[in-house]
């Protein structure tokens, strides 16, 4: 029990998920005389609604409800940030896809059936379907927003050489395998609680109370597990959950929105394409003079959480670099897409991207070896560590995963031996790449680093505890019992871990941003130690000791001598009976957070995250097909919670982000409407995909320098960085400086 | 009323008989088994049809109930606690877990069948992980040894869903209801009661004793209309090895369980993968009727020379008079369907035949006739020729552009493979 913390325990769930027992939301039992949801998604792009023809529907068998936009009984309101995003679109359709009404019938089917019978006249309107094409004539979402440094014109004017470049990079869907799902359940004097697959309960609350028209305390929003999440149940969760609750209170009884596959993934947003314009200024080894980038996101129709993502994209453009005189323009265009969302990373990656662009291209122009060019230009060391925004990077654990990270790879061998390969080969070749990443943690915008948890002690010694973060598979809820069993010293089964429940610990911020364990895990520390701190002061006088000399170890509770000797739960009954509360909140906000998101300056993250990758593919000249052969990560997780946990984030990170960048394309027709809706069309990895050899381990020796839980780092984002290795390593096998992503194996081939 | 064997127990149902497998077992409160897509691509629906001793993963979302009647079906709930689901815990093996009683069920029947684990998880997509905790928990999962009865088909009926036994039957329900659809696997129709909530007449085919069978004769392969894929792959040795590698890449094991060369032909897509075998090996389609090579059968975009009450009985593959070689070509190596697909016999006389590059699958007329030796040039000209023989498509899976550079690749791997046989020819062949 000394040891629970930083132990690798099995996820909670693992063998009720493996036994099948694990309950995700369609799982539940369902109330009785509960109906079915089914939305009805707009056919075009963007156009002008004439008229929405929703009787044939009505008159379906086992319709109770057909809901317009004029029925929704509070506001036709779901943005999570800003205000204006309709719930069901009114007088213009935005996106194909874009909900226009909802069906509420007595089965699934019938609710189905009878969506596909409402019509609309729609008088088309012409999309804008590429972020190209907005920039032609831009309505901007977000910004543009310029961070910069330096004078530029003076230093890209002196600059030796000079080079331009143009990439685009595409979205992704999630493909959480549980697609969204919510049950709402009216209750009485307005009340409505809501069962949600949410990885924000709080959000959801508030958004079902503004479609409504209730105060928030009388919505409670309830999630026990995500069957995958990835940022896609952030804002779209909560606007399923609405309209779900909108149903069940139209109906007057509890109803199910469960979206089929291909309209969730037509329906829901995505990460953010970006489009890159650069021109940089360098001398003849390589080191970046003066960098002038224009990073342009593809935010969708609405703003949804593109100003976070810009915020990101911003900060992160020039990675784990230093480059003295720069302008960085960063904004979201408005196109008829879906509105793009948060996704692991939330901009971070996109932003990353840039200077991996720009590096491997001065590499080549210079003929020079891009790893060379990437060392010259590491922050910190013999360049400045601070970023433009004003936060300094360590750049000594910039070099240490680097340098780790290629000698795990045994760099400079593989090199050798890809060299003989693709001497020989007719038509493979293979490519060695790398990466480096530098992760800002905390949530962009400081109010949202703050979170609450609720402890319990029962009389029995077993101990309830309830925390605002949620479960997605991440790991957190064994990871945030890890810290409770620590502070108690019980074991980790005497630690009953509960759905998420805005109920329980009001006012959370989403579980995103990968802080879940650094925000939650402090705030249930801090509930229990308030309750540790008051049974230790009964145990005292029990004892007649000091409050000082009491201490909690392997499910004990010791005074000064050996005799002074209770178990955790015979306290736990003592101090019930001295009537001493034993239930304690716990409340926890960042320290020292400070950001100004329109002169792009302040210390917007606690701490950073860093890792390296090394991958190595095989690319096929013929026909574009391309594979991982290797790949070796290196992650700093400070001093992890969970060893074994924070290995499956790298890992699964890693492959994501692989998808991402090769196999996982969004394909829009000239209409604007997705084509690769469902896994027959969008292809994310398989198991077969993940390198054969496959190599990730966690930073060793690196406690987090700032006062984090435990000196732990945050994982759920960073590694998925690392992936861009692999597009490092096909750009090498190419001999191609210039690749847009995902490289599918067309874009390899016709590049 | 239909009857089955569930998790060892007897079950009947008066539920639909185009109720898919997956909708029925959840509304008996089986949730181990989830939907993740309904389409047969995810594997969060994955039970085990066990037939004696043999174990063949299938996707619960395309299977009907009205097909398993007297056959015998196991779900996660169905297998011990301590076993399989134990040794994927312990590995780290789950994260959200959505995804992983499927697994569980793919990882069991793996145990039985054997061979590669990324062969028996391509049906499976997992979105956490990165899958590697889970190739390496399947290394430590051992066969339980348990057996099923053996499947005794029997001629049933429930209301508009007929199972004849003999072709003299089907042949008559097929005169009977002529708007009847013919469902074999159903790995290509069954979508149509997944996602689309069609309840038709149906006719299956599945029990069918005349469309059923392969047989490896000296003459070639003979292989029913309603066998499933998995029951060919074993014999593609010899002139046929070439097919096997091809045939793997055919869906997952959970499609090839329930897919069939004859709803392959009876769909006649543009990208089914078996056509262009056919086409290469100048197959012979047998029918109720008649025997037709099979560049008689396909007519064009999901056209065939089937009259209304005429079904496919077999398919005859002759022995190659060359060497044969089959590609290809998809964005994710495996469970995907081709963007090309190209397969040659190179005998005296040529054939080359490719899928995805129009409206059907079809030989290559000039590429064939430029194909005169085996020489890298002849290669190169027959790779030229194919801009004349095709104008392939535009779509997610790929530009026509590309399509034709790529297909105009495979033609020159065909020299490599011939040449190096030493030699990788593909990235996916490459050791690490």
């Amino acid at each position: 029990m000394k040891h629970t913390l930083g132990a690798s325990l099995r996820h909670d769930s693992a063998l009720s998920h493996a036994t099948g027992q694990a309950r995700f939301l369609d799982d539940v039992a369902e109330p009785a005389g509960m109906l079915h949801a089914a939305l009805v998604p707009a056919p075009v792009a963007h156009g002008r609604i004439a008229a929405l023809h929703t009787a044939a529907a009505a008159a379906w068998p086992g319709v109770m409800a057909v809901i317009r936009p004029e029925d929704i009984p509070g506001e036709n309101d779901i943005a999570p940030i800003g205000s204006g995003e309709a719930m069901l679109a009114e007088g213009v359709v935005e996106f194909a896809a874009q909900p226009l009404a909802i069906v509420v019938a007595r089965t699934r089917d019938e609710a189905l059936a009878a969506a596909a019978a409402v019509t609309a006249d729609i008088t088309p309107l012409p999309p804008i379907l590429s972020i190209a094409q907005a920039l032609l004539d831009p309505h901007w979402l977000v910004g543009p927003h310029t961070m910069a440094q330096g004078d530029l014109a003076a230093a890209m004017a002196a600059a030796p050489h000079r080079l331009s470049g143009r990439m685009e990079l595409g979205g992704q869907e999630h493909f959480y395998l549980e697609g969204q799902i919510a049950l709402a359940i009216p209750g009485e004097d307005g009340d409505m609680l809501v069962h949600s697959s949410t990885q924000h309960p709080t959000e959801g609350q508030h958004v079902i109370a503004h479609v409504l028209g209730e105060p928030y305390s009388r919505v409670q929003v309830q999630c026990r597990r995500m069957g995958g999440a990835f940022g896609g149940k952030e804002s779209n969760a909560s606007w399923i959950a609405a309209a779900a609750a909108v149903a069940a209170r139209i109906a007057g009884r509890p109803d199910k929105l469960r979206l089929p596959r291909k309209l969730d993934m037509a329906v829901t947003g995505k990460r953010h394409p970006f489009l890159y314009q650069w021109e940089v200024g360098f001398d003849g080894d390589g080191r970046l003079l003066a960098l002038d980038a224009r990073l342009t996101a593809d935010g969708g129709h609405s703003l949804d959480m593109s100003g976070g993502v810009v915020m990101r994209a911003l900060t992160h453009s020039l990675n784990a670099y230093h480059v003295a005189a720069l302008r960085v323009v960063c904004g979201a265009v408005k196109t008829n897409h879906v509105s793009n969302t948060a996704f692991r990373g939330f901009g971070g990656p996109q932003g990353a991207m840039l200077m991996d662009d720009v590096l491997g291209r001065v590499a080549h122009a210079l003929g020079a070896e891009m790893e060379a060019v990437r060392a010259l230009n590491f922050a910190g060391g013999q360049n400045p560590a601070e970023t433009p925004y004003g936060q300094a990077l360590e750049g000594d654990l910039v070099r240490r995963v680097h340098a780790e990270a290629r000698a795990d790879a045994g760099w400079d061998a593989r090199r050798a031996e890809i060299a003989a390969f693709n001497a020989t080969h007719p038509t493979l070749r293979r490519g060695l790449g790398c990466f480096v990443s530098a992760f800002g943690i905390s949530f962009g915008i400081p109010h949202l680093n703050q979170a609450g948890a609720l402890v319990h002690v029962y009389t029995d010694g077993s101990i309830r505890l309830n925390h605002g973060g949620t479960e997605m598979g991440q790991g957190l809820f064994i990871k945030i019992a890890q810290v409770v069993a620590g502070v108690f010293s019980v074991p980790i089964d005497s630690i009953g871990i509960t759905a998420t429940s805005t109920e329980q610990v009001p006012n959370t911020s989403a579980t995103a941003a990968s802080t879940g364990s650094d925000l939650n895990g402090w705030a249930a520390h801090n509930a229990a130690e308030t309750i540790r701190d008051r049974m230790a002061g009964v145990a005292a006088a029990h004892f007649g000791c000091p409050v000082g000399a009491i201490c909690f170890e392997d499910g004990e509770v010791l005074g000064v001598s050996g005799n002074q000797r209770l178990t955790f739960a015979e306290l736990a009954k003592m101090a019930w009976k001295a009537r001493v509360s034993l239930s304690a909140t716990g409340f926890y906000a960042t320290p020292e957070l400070e950001w100004d998101m329109a002169a792009v300056r302040g210390k917007p993250f606690f701490y950073f995250s860093y890792g390296a990758a090394v991958a190595e593919v095989v690319i096929d000249t013929l026909t574009g097909e391309h594979r991982v052969l290797r790949a070796h990560l290196v992650q700093d997780c400070g001093r992890s919670l969970n060893p074994a946990i924070d290995r499956g984030q790298i890992e699964g990170a890693f492959v994501q982000g692989m998808g991402w960048l090769t196999s996982e394309e969004l394909w829009w027709d000239a209409q604007g409407r997705l084509r690769t809706i469902g896994p027959s069309t969008y292809k994310i990895p398989g198991s077969r995909d993940v390198p054969p050899i496959f190599e990730a381990r966690l930073l060793e020796s690196a406690p987090n320098r700032a006062d984090s839980i435990f000196r732990s780092k945050a994982v759920g984002e960073p590694p998925l960085l690392l992936a861009a290795a692999v597009w490092n390593a096909l750009r090498d096998a190419a001999g191609r400086p210039h690749l847009d992503c995902p490289v599918t194996p067309e874009r390899l081939l016709m590049a | 009323m239909i009857a089955f064997t569930l998790n060892g127990a007897p079950v009947t149902t008066t539920a639909r008989p185009t109720t898919t497998l997956l909708d029925w077992l959840r509304a008996e409160r089986l949730t181990g088994t989830k939907e993740g897509c309904a389409e047969g691509d995810c594997g969060a629906c994955t039970v085990v049809l066990e037939d004696g001793a043999t174990r063949a993963p299938i996707n619960a979302c395309l299977a009907v109930l009205g097909q398993l009647h007297g056959r015998t079906i196991r779900t996660v709930e169905g297998l011990a606690r301590d076993d399989l689901p134990h040794i994927l815990a312990q590995a780290d093996g789950t994260q959200c877990g959505f995804c992983t009683p499927g697994i569980v069920m793919a990882a069991w029947a793996h145990t039985r069948q054997g061979g590669d684990a990324h062969d028996a998880l391509a049906g499976n997509l997992c979105r956490c992980t990165g899958y590697r905790p889970i190739v390496e928990a399947m290394g430590r999962m051992a066969d339980d040894g348990a057996t099923a009865a053996a499947f005794a088909p029997a001629a049933a009926e429930f209301g508009d869903f007929h199972a004849p036994v003999t072709l003299a039957a089907a042949v008559a329900l097929r005169r009977a209801h002529p708007q009847a659809w013919l469902l074999a696997g159903g790995t290509d129709l069954g979508l149509r009661f997944s996602e689309h909530r069609e309840h038709p007449t149906v006719i299956s085919l599945m029990n069918v004793a005349e469309l059923r069978g392969v047989a490896a004769t000296p003459a070639g392969i003979r292989i029913g209309a309603a066998e499933p894929y998995a029951a060919l792959m074993p014999l593609l040795n010899g002139a046929f090895a070439s097919l096997r590698p091809y045939f793997a890449r055919l869906g997952s094991r959970q499609i090839r369980a329930m897919g069939t060369v004859g709803g392959n032909l009876g769909t006649a897509s543009p990208i089914g993968d078996a056509l262009p075998v056919l086409l290469a090996l100048d197959a012979v389609v047998e029918t109720s009727v008649r025997r037709l090579p099979v560049g008689d059968f396909l007519r064009g975009y999901r056209r065939h020379a089937l009259a209304p009450d005429e079904i496919i009985v077999a398919v005859e593959l002759p022995m190659p008079d060359g060497p044969l070689l089959a590609e290809k070509l998809s964005r994710r190596h495996d469970q995907d369907i081709s963007a090309v697909s190209l397969v040659a016999c190179l005998g005296p006389r040529p054939r080359i035949a490719l899928g995805g590059m129009g409206p059907m699958a079809a030989r290559a007329p000039g590429a064939e006739a430029a194909l005169t030796d085996h020489g890298r040039d002849a290669f190169r000209a027959a790779a030229a020729a194919l801009a004349q023989d095709f104008a392939p498509m535009d779509d997610w899976r790929g530009g026509a552009a590309w399509r034709m550079a790529a297909a105009q690749g495979l033609m020159q791997r065909l020299w490599l493979r011939l040449a190096h046989p030493d030699l990788p020819a593909e990235p996916f062949a490459v050791p690490a």
